[in-house]
């Protein structure tokens, strides 16, 4: 098999998921020789072409033209992997999408006149079909490079579908939930980082989105026990992965429960 | 030349962090119009930030930029320590100024070589210039995967840290884990030492920034500043956190979402490497300010092309700091000071590899966030950025099209504008006057 070629594209996000390819110090040459990057402005290729086998793409669709871009991309791309929380569930910034985004831009800006931006920040895949989808904020570099290997051997691209509490486990930690009673998101959250909070003594806050069949009505009752409230749970939730149907769907259905709050929990 | 009209532009930047692009406009020989396209699009941080729990900004605003979420971290946390009226332990400041060396070395070691080196060196970028400079771009690789394993120590993950909270960490590093990295950091000195004299020998254009700017960095009484109490500036300038914005401010122009800062005593400044090195040189650690002075470099640089040695010395300098602050490691009694909250605002900052961020924030006494204000470096920087290609321009009008835009880009890469940062930022002042 010939190079693929490679583009990796930025929208609505911080630069992290993108950064982390750069961040494969002991890989990054041989990355650049398995595959041809043809598209990676960060980095110093610019070039567009037709078609692109495999297109990384980070960000979440924010902007009317950026609506547009992901269409031009997704027809460009044989293979199209997003990267990151932004791209897979819409990012910290889908905290607008509760929210008045007019208020928003007054908020920040003199002339909110003059900026452009949608509504709602969105996941990739609200927008066109994605291949496969890596987690995280930011992305791990193990999954990261597990995907890159299996392109090239044209292997099927490796999923995880467990918890982080199966990494947690593996990994040795003691649970901070059960033995500390620190609440943990760790129950209800996708693995690929490792269970790294709970190794630093942390719970886990959600950086990598729902797990499958995450259970958060079940984990509302566990943290409650705890004596960690509704408010709190719902501020747990409202992070960078707010934009995935399960942890939005809780958190809508915890504030109906407890009505407004002064101090804006629109937030 | 009386003839000349042009007008030249980069749709996209390369090798810059977050997406931008420049248009130049040249008529009758004189230069009419520079600007600094940014079209990152806004996310609104300081919106969002309102009514979320006062211990919430260092993991949020972490996510302002993926390249220097250390930065973000610690501005956070000092203002919102100055907010609760909290003073860390003096073992728990060393442990985040040794974060923050990580970072340093990350991002400037990224910047010099697979950023800013192709420039000098005539590549496209990183990847190509290591086909001809294997070597030399390994050693980078080498060095900056140092910087990472730093802030993994300490921080957890090299992008957005998990272990910074208010008052200090979740959980201190292990002497074990401490000396296995001071292992590494002797390395890196090393490795920075022969990265510096390398930059050193790029072929540096002749320029120098335009006359009237004031280079303005934080000051600390005994260190090189990553964490610093007083803002200085060339112009005399010094002041604490909290007087901050009675002395600058953002403006909204229309082809940029990251606001532009001015002093309002008049004209642009500058923050980042070279503004650090000309305010701060004194306090470099010791093979740093030895190689600087054996480099030629002193605190009257006005070259900004020469912020890419002024770089490789700073990363120089992070590298013997870290190892410094490694050596003498026994791990805190304590990984975190309590923080309570209480009524009032705070402001904090800290030197971001390239400049100055600050941050406000008010809270209730309950510790509920009512206002948030960040100002980042690429900002503050966007004034002079586009000032001083003005004037490079100007003195390069007998190159043609293609040479001079890949100067325009090679000059705009000596701020190390990071585009994402700079999105979105406010005077609320000034959008309601």
């Amino acid at each position: 098999m010939s190079r693929p070629t490679v583009a990796v594209w930025k929208f609505a996000s911080c630069d992290g998921c993108q950064l982390t390819i750069l961040d494969c110090e002991d890989e990054l040459l041989a990355i650049a020789e398995a595959f041809d990057i043809r598209m990676f402005l960060e980095a110093g290729p610019s070039e567009l072409l037709d078609r692109y086998d495999v297109s990384f793409v980070e960000g979440s669709i924010t902007t009317a033209h950026d609506v547009e871009r992901i269409r031009d991309i997704r027809a460009r791309s044989t293979l199209l992997v997003t990267i990151g929380a932004c791209a897979t569930a819409g990012g910290i910034q889908a905290l607008r999408n509760t929210a008045d985004v007019a208020e928003y831009a007054s908020v920040v800006y003199a002339r909110p006149d003059w900026i452009d931006t949608l509504a709602t920040s969105t996941p990739v895949a609200a927008h066109v079909r994605v291949d496969h989808e890596l987690r995280g904020c930011p992305i791990s570099k193990g999954e990261l490079l597990a995907v890159m290997t299996a392109l090239i051997a044209g292997r099927r691209v490796p999923d995880t579908s467990h918890a982080v509490c199966v990494e947690c486990k593996q990994a040795g930690h003691v649970c901070v939930l059960v033995a500390h009673g620190t609440p943990c998101l760790g129950p209800v959250t996708h693995g690929g980082c490792g269970a790294l909070c709970p190794g630093f003594h942390r719970g886990c806050f959600g950086c990598f989105g729902p797990s499958e069949a995450a259970n958060v009505a079940s984990m509302r009752t566990s943290l409650a026990g705890l004596g960690v409230d509704d408010h709190e749970l719902l501020r747990m939730l409202r992070t960078f992965n707010i934009g995935s149907p399960e942890f939005r769907e809780a958190a809508v259905e915890i504030a109906v429960t407890i009505g407004p709050r002064p101090g804006g929990d629109a937030t | 030349m009386s003839h000349d009209h042009r007008r030249f532009g980069v749709e996209a930047m390369t090798r810059v962090e977050g997406e931008g692009g420049l248009v130049v406009e040249v008529r009758d020989g004189a230069v009419h119009d520079v600007r600094l396209r940014i079209f990152e699009p806004p996310r609104f941080f300081e919106a969002f930030l309102r009514g979320r729990r006062f211990t919430e900004p260092p993991d949020i605003t972490a996510r302002i930029c993926g390249i220097c979420p250390v930065a973000y971290q610690m501005s956070a946390c000092q203002a919102l320590e100055a907010a609760c009226g909290v003073t860390l332990d003096a073992p728990l400041r060393d442990l985040r100024h040794l974060l923050y060396c990580g970072e340093w070395v990350e991002s400037h070691v990224l910047h010099v070589h697979l950023l800013h080196a192709p420039d000098f060196l005539g590549y496209e970028s990183g990847i190509a210039l290591a086909a001809d400079h294997r070597a030399e771009v390994e050693r980078g690789l080498e060095l900056k995967k140092i910087g990472n394993r730093i802030v993994e120590v300490v921080g957890g993950r090299a992008v957005h840290p998990v272990n910074v909270r208010l008052g200090g960490f979740y959980r201190v590093p292990s002497a074990a884990e401490m000396r296995s990295l001071a292992g590494d950091l002797r390395r890196a000195v090393e490795l920075a030492d022969d990265v510096a004299r390398w930059t050193a020998t790029f072929p540096m254009p002749d320029h120098e920034l335009p006359d009237g700017v004031a280079l303005v960095a934080l000051r600390h009484p005994t260190e090189y500043p990553m964490l610093g109490d007083r803002l200085v500036s060339t112009t005399g300038l010094d002041i604490g956190a909290g007087a901050f914005l009675d002395h600058f401010a953002e403006e909204h122009v229309e082809h940029s979402t990251a606001l532009h800062g001015r002093m309002l005593a008049g004209g642009d400044y500058l923050v980042g490497p070279l503004a650090r090195f000309a305010l701060n040189a004194d306090h470099l650690a010791p093979r740093a300010a030895a190689l600087a002075a054996e480099l030629g470099l002193t605190g009257a640089e006005r070259n900004p092309f020469r912020s890419v040695v002024v770089r490789a010395i700073e990363t120089l300098h992070a590298c013997e700091v870290a190892l410094s602050i490694a050596d003498a490691y026994e791990p805190p009694d304590r990984p975190s000071v309590p923080v309570e909250p209480r009524a009032g605002a705070g402001c904090g900052w800290s030197e971001a590899p390239r400049g100055l961020l600050w941050h406000r924030y008010e809270i209730d006494e309950a510790g509920t966030i009512l206002d948030a204000r960040i100002v980042p470096p690429t900002s503050q920087n966007q004034p002079v950025i586009e000032h001083d290609l003005t004037h490079l321009i100007e003195e390069s009008l007998h190159l043609d099209d293609e040479r001079l835009e890949a100067l325009c880009e090679q000059a705009v890469r000596n701020y190390d504008p990071c585009i994402s940062c700079a999105t979105h930022f406010l005077d609320m002042r000034l959008v309601r006057s």
